[in-house]
Formats: structure tokens, C-alpha cells, sequence
């Protein structure tokens, strides 16, 4: 058995190690795979075609745009705003730990552009959290004003990373479908989506703990 | 009968619409660019099946091209004004969440409904794929609802689409890419190679040590390439389904669905993950540019754990 076909996933792991354009690196690499493999060129850039269209289910999660983009234009963004500084009351564990349920069903129902770094973290949630954190701990030293503010943009990625999978039409999941039937292996995305689930529950626990622990150490060093 | 093609064409048509607005927007210096990327992705949906692979092949190079040598760029549709959205919001309140809704309802409700009862023995829809024909239906109910009840101007929802996808970028392509890639790896026999290796390593027959070896791979390819949608098409190959699935028995939509999520937690722990870790860390003025990292290894790790168990034990039931 021929080892040089490997060659293609090290060309992968390479070119995003060195962030060069990734759909070139995808290409090039589908490229020296398959003539490592024993492919003409005529025939790799034949198969690499067929499998795109083979796997333009992926591309119609994008019809969700035009809804999102709607909703946005009469102040989705603004509403989602709202909601969250409605957490404003709580302590700083519990305010995040609010954050994270927001995001996750928000996530888990296809919302998931309603929130994320530039547009909910940085103006309000690391603030809210920075805030709560004053009142339970009175000034903070800059150490303890750093931990809130990296809690709150782990909290989103948490959030987002173990809710958006339960949301069938997304890249992820349809990535997965696609890539399992080409091994003939023929799954409904809802299949895949309801063994997300665990997961999310596992991630609320884990991070929930941290989080309300957070509170615990910030209290206690008042 | 309802088929996929009805929604390669929704899409399609969705991007060709997308591609014409480009062309007309001269605020945009790449506008040609955009135009010529989308009506690619536009002509590919809509008559992927008359070019022949060799011209789908041909596609895919344009489309490659296009994004990796910069011929794409961010536009600016008209939209509304932030005070506008704010003046908004307050007005409409919570019930903004709701047209939302319709999508994700009318996909699980349309599903349940056309699996569980008798409507689903009439074979109006392809079969394993009415959960993406309720999707788009659920698509055009949001729109007609969005449209009956706030009046948007009838090219707003292709123009505020056009937004959405142009913040996207190429990177919208590139899932479809990477799953085109894990066929090329799969056709050049990486799947039966990495099987061989691994075998030498992984005590045969021992399911659980193949897990631990699949997570953590997944995981660390992860960490490596910064992106779990890259990592998948490599492990499903390597071990996914030589070993977990073809060996062992093991349930695809489990092993799928968690080696995803392994991966996942790999991208909560690496720099390369850049827009996820640094730029946080960046927008939120942190001295140290890895506080989100080290904020986020303590959750990822118990949650590898976690999901190295779920897809133990669920996959093997």
C-alpha cells in the first residue's frame, strides 16, 4: 500500500498552520491527493467537481439569509440588546450563566448571529459582567478585571460552539450528512441533531459550575 | 414529488439574485468579483447536473481563485439606519424573535409530522430529505410573514441577504469544499491507509481506546488547523468510518454528530481558532492575548472527557 496520498491531509494541516487562503489550500490539497493517488489530472479536477455538486446540500442552509437579514433591518440585533441587559441585576456568575442559556437556545433555534463578539460581548456583556463584579467585590484589581472580561468571550464561544449543532441547517451538521454519505452511510439531519444535544447539556453543566464558581472566588475576596 | 432540485433551484435562484445586485452595486470596488463568485455558487445550484464533472471541476477552480487571490469583497447594501432599528425594536418588541421561529417549527413540525403520519405514505417529498424541503418552506412562510406584517420594499429581503452573505464571505463555501475534499481523500484511499497505521497502535478490538484515539484526533486536528469543519473530513476518513462505524458497528449519526463536537472543544483551547480567541481577547483589551484560551481550557477539557463518553457509550448502545 502507497503512504504518499497522506501527503494531502499534512498539505491541509501546513497551509492553515501557515493561514494561507484556506479554499486554496482545500484545492490544492484535493489536487496532490488524488495524483498521489493515481489520478490524471483531468480525473482529480473531474472528481473533485463531481463531489462539490454531489455536495450542494451545504449550500442551502444559506436561504436562512434573507429571513435573518429582514429581521435585522427592523432591529433584531437592537431586541437581542435588550434582552440581555435585562440581566443587569444579577451577580456576575449568574449574569453569565444567563448569557450562556441565552446563547445556546438562541444557537440551538437558528439565531445564532444575534449574538457573538463585536456585537453582544464587547458593548454589554463584558461591561454588565465587569459591573456586577464591582458591586460584589468593590474595585477590581486588574487581574480579577481581566478573568470577567475572558469569561465573558469564553461564555459566547461556549454557548455558541454547544447550541448551533442542535440547529439542523447548519454547516456543521449538513457537513457532517454529506460527508457520511459519501460512505453511503444516508442520515436525516435531525438524526444528527438530537445527538448534539448531550453534548449542550454537558457543556451548560461544566461551564454553569465554573461559572457560579466564579462568583464564589469574587465574593470571597472582598 | 418534491426533490432536492426544488431547492438547489430556491438557493440557486436566491444567489443569482444575489450576483445581479452585486454587479449593480457601484459602491462596491469588488463588485465584479462578488458578482462573478456568486453567480459561480448560483450556477453551480441551478445547473450543477448539465456541466459535467469536468465542469463542475472548472467551477470549483474559479470559485477558488476568485476568494484566494482577493477578488471578493465586503458590500454595503442599503439597509436601515441604527436609530431606525433601535426606534424598532422598542416598538415591535420580543415578537421580532418570533418570525424567526417559523423556520426551525415548520422544519421539526413538518418533519415529525411527515414521518409519524399517514400524509408521509403519499411520497410527496424525496425521502431523508423533508427535513430541507420543511426548511425552505419554512424560509418562504418567515418572508411572506415578515412581509405582511412590517411592509419591507420588495428587494429587501434579497438585499439584506446579500449583506448577510457578503459578511460571510467565502468562508460560506467552504463546508461544501471541505466535504468535497473528504471525497478525494476517501477516493485515494486514506480511509484503508490510516486504518492500517492505526491498527498497528490501537489494540484491535479495544472500541474504547478507538474512541479516545478518534476524539482526541479530532480534537487536536482541530487545535492544528484551527477549524473543526477541516479536522472532520480527515478523522471520518482515518478512523471514523474504517474503524468506529465498519469495524465496530458503531452508530454513524453518533459518531458524526460528537466527533464534531470533540472537535469543537479542541477549538476552545488554539490560537489558530483566531476569530473565536484573539480577536475577543483583542476587542475586549486584555493584556494577555491567550486570556480567553486559558479562560476556555478548563471547560474544554472536562467537556472532551464528557463527549468521549457520550460517544462511547451511545454509539456502542
Amino acid at each position: 500500500m502507497s503512504y504518499w496520498p497522506l501527503l494531502g491531509i499534512l498539505l491541509v494541516v501546513l497551509g492553515f498552520a501557515l493561514k494561507l487562503n484556506p479554499m486554496l489550500v482545500i484545492t490544492g490539497a484535493a489536487i496532490v491527493t488524488g495524483l498521489l493517488g493515481g489520478m490524471d489530472f483531468v480525473e482529480v479536477i473531474s472528481t473533485f467537481g463531481k463531489a462539490f455538486n454531489d455536495n450542494r446540500i451545504i449550500a442551502i442552509v444559506w436561504i436562512v439569509l434573507p429571513v435573518i437579514g429582514l429581521l435585522e433591518r427592523y432591529g433584531l440585533q437592537q431586541r437581542a440588546a435588550a434582552v440581555i441587559r435585562g440581566f443587569r441585576n444579577a451577580t456576575t456568575g449568574k449574569l453569565l450563566l444567563l448569557y450562556l442559556i441565552y446563547r445556546q437556545i438562541t444557537a440551538a433555534i437558528g439565531l445564532h448571529s444575534t449574538a457573538g463578539h463585536p456585537q453582544t460581548v464587547r458593548p454589554l456583556v463584558a461591561p454588565m459582567a465587569l459591573a456586577a463584579a464591582e458591586k460584589q467585590h468593590g474595585e477590581l484589581e486588574e487581574e480579577t478585571a481581566e478573568k470577567v472580561k475572558a469569561y465573558s468571550a469564553a461564555t459566547d464561544n461556549v454557548g455558541l460552539f454547544f447550541g448551533e449543532d442542535i440547529f439542523f441547517a447548519i454547516g456543521s451538521i449538513v457537513l457532517i450528512q454529506a460527508t457520511l454519505s459519501t460512505y453511503g452511510y444516508e442520515l436525516t439531519p435531525l438524526q444528527l441533531a438530537l445527538w448534539a444535544i448531550p453534548s449542550a447539556i454537558a457543556a451548560f453543566i461544566i461551564h454553569g459550575f465554573r461559572l457560579l464558581r466564579l462568583d464564589r472566588k469574587l465574593g470571597r475576596r472582598k | 414529488m418534491i426533490t432536492l432540485h426544488w431547492l438547489y433551484a430556491l438557493a440557486g435562484a436566491m444567489f443569482a439574485a444575489f450576483a445581479v445586485l452585486s454587479a449593480l452595486d457601484g459602491s462596491n470596488p469588488k463588485r465584479l468579483g462578488n458578482a462573478a463568485f456568486w453567480g459561480l455558487m448560483a450556477l453551480s445550484l441551478l445547473g450543477g447536473d448539465l456541466i459535467g464533472d469536468f465542469g463542475n471541476g472548472l467551477l470549483v477552480l474559479g470559485l477558488a481563485g476568485l476568494a484566494g487571490f482577493g477578488f471578493i469583497g465586503r458590500s454595503h447594501p442599503p439597509t436601515t439606519t441604527e436609530q431606525e432599528r433601535e426606534g424598532w425594536s422598542a416598538k415591535l418588541g420580543n415578537k421580532l424573535f418570533l418570525p424567526a421561529l417559523i423556520i426551525p417549527a415548520t422544519a421539526l413540525l413538518g418533519t415529525l409530522i411527515y414521518t409519524y403520519t399517514p400524509v408521509g405514505g403519499l411520497g410527496w417529498i424525496e425521502a431523508k430529505r423533508e427535513t430541507y424541503v420543511f426548511l425552505g418552506l419554512g424560509v418562504l412562510l418567515a418572508i411572506a410573514t415578515i412581509f405582511a406584517w412590517l411592509r419591507p420594499p420588495a428587494v429587501a429581503p434579497l438585499q439584506e441577504g446579500r449583506r448577510l452573505i457578503d459578511a460571510i464571505g467565502w468562508a460560506a463555501v467552504l463546508p461544501q469544499m471541505l466535504a468535497a475534499l473528504g471525497v478525494l481523500f476517501a477516493a485515494a484511499g486514506i480511509g484503508d491507509i490510516i486504518g492500517e497505521l492505526t491498527g498497528m497502535v490501537i489494540p484491535k478490538g479495544n472500541i474504547f481506546a478507538t474512541v479516545l484515539v478518534f476524539a482526541l484526533g479530532m480534537a487536536l486536528f482541530t487545535m492544528i488547523m484551527g477549524n473543526a469543519f477541516a479536522a472532520f473530513p480527515v478523522m471520518i476518513a482515518a478512523i471514523g468510518v474504517p474503524l468506529l462505524i465498519q469495524a465496530y458497528g458503531g452508530d454513524p449519526a453518533v459518531v458524526g454528530a460528537v466527533g464534531m463536537l470533540a472537535g469543537f472543544c479542541g477549538t476552545l483551547m488554539t490560537p489558530m481558532a483566531a476569530n473565536f480567541n484573539l480577536v475577543p481577547a483583542a476587542l475586549l483589551e486584555l493584556k494577555d492575548q491567550y486570556g480567553v484560551i486559558r479562560a476556555q481550557i478548563p471547560t474544554a477539557l472536562p467537556l472532551l472527557a464528557a463527549n468521549i463518553l457520550i460517544l462511547y457509550f451511545a454509539a456502542f448502545r
